[in-house]
C-alpha cells in the first residue's frame, strides 16, 4: 500500500507501472485519475485551494484502503492526494489498484474514491470570477459512499 | 483537561485560529458538550458553531461522533463536511 499526500504533480503512468513491475500475478491495473475543471454548476473556476488536516489525512486514507484490501483480493493499491492551489488541467487525486481479475480492481478504485470524497479530510476552495467560495459537500457523493455500507455501519453512519 | 483544538476550512476562518490549547471545564463529558462551550465564548465561535449539526469532529485523527466521549483526547479537531477527492 503507498499513500501520498503532495503539492507536486503525479506521473499516472509511472505509478501504475510501479504497481506491477516486477510482477507476474497480477491481471489488472485500474488507475483512475480526478482532475480540476474549469467550471462547477454554471460558474467559472480558475483555481482550486485544497486544504487538508495533515497526519489524519494519510491515517484516514490508509484505513479505507485496509478496509478495501479486506473486502477484494487486491494485489497493490497507491492513492496521492495533492493539496495546495490546482488550476484547471491539473490532477487532484491518484487511486491505482490491482488485481488477478478486473472486477476486483475496478470496484476497489471506485470504492475508495466515493470514500476519499467523503471522509478524507480535505476540503476545496474555489476562486470563481466573483470571488472565492468553500466547496459544499454533495449529497450525491454521501449516497455514493453510503452504498459501500455494510448494515452495521449504516447504524453508526447516522 | 487540558486539549489541543484544531479548526479547518471555513470552521478555522470563522475562529480566525488554526489551533489553540483549552483547559475544558470538568462537567464536559462529550463532543457535543465542546461545541456547547466553545459556541459560548464569543462571537467567532458562536459563528462557526451556528449550525452544529453540519460540523464534523475528530478526536486523535479519527472521526467521532457528537456523543462521543472527550475523556483521554489528546487533539480534538472540527471541521465542515469533507470535499476531498
Amino acid at each position: 500500500m503507498t499513500v501520498r499526500l503532495q503539492r507536486e504533480d503525479f506521473d499516472v503512468a509511472a505509478e501504475a507501472a510501479a504497481l506491477s513491475r516486477g510482477r507476474t500475478d497480477i491481471g489488472a491495473v485500474v488507475t483512475f485519475t480526478g482532475i480540476c475543471r474549469d467550471h462547477e454548476a454554471g460558474h467559472g473556476v480558475s483555481a482550486l485551494i485544497l486544504e487538508h488536516y495533515p497526519g489524519m489525512a494519510e491515517e484516514e486514507i490508509a484505513r479505507h484502503v485496509a478496509e478495501a484490501e479486506k473486502r477484494w483480493p487486491l494485489l497493490g493499491v497507491t492513492v496521492i492526494h495533492r493539496y495546495g492551489r490546482l488550476v484547471p488541467g491539473d490532477n487532484i487525486v491518484l487511486v491505482v489498484t490491482a488485481s488477478t481479475h478486473r472486477a476486483a480492481a475496478f470496484e476497489a478504485a471506485e470504492f475508495l474514491m466515493d470514500y476519499l470524497k467523503t471522509r478524507a479530510p480535505f476540503w476545496k476552495q474555489e476562486e470563481r470570477p466573483q470571488g472565492t467560495a468553500w466547496v459544499e459537500a454533495k449529497e450525491a457523493d454521501d449516497t455514493a459512499a453510503g452504498r459501500w455500507d455494510r448494515p452495521s455501519e449504516r447504524d453508526a453512519a447516522e | 483537561m487540558s486539549v489541543t483544538l484544531r479548526y479547518f476550512a471555513w470552521v478555522r476562518e470563522r475562529i480566525g485560529k488554526t489551533d489553540e490549547v483549552v483547559d475544558l471545564p470538568a462537567d464536559i463529558r462529550t463532543v457535543g458538550d465542546v461545541v456547547a462551550w466553545l459556541a459560548g465564548r464569543g462571537e467567532e465561535y458562536a459563528h462557526a458553531f451556528a449550525n452544529p449539526k453540519v460540523v464534523r469532529a475528530a478526536i486523535d485523527r479519527a472521526h467521532v461522533r457528537a456523543d462521543t466521549a472527550v475523556a483521554g483526547a489528546r487533539e480534538i479537531a472540527f471541521f465542515p463536511p469533507m470535499t476531498g477527492g
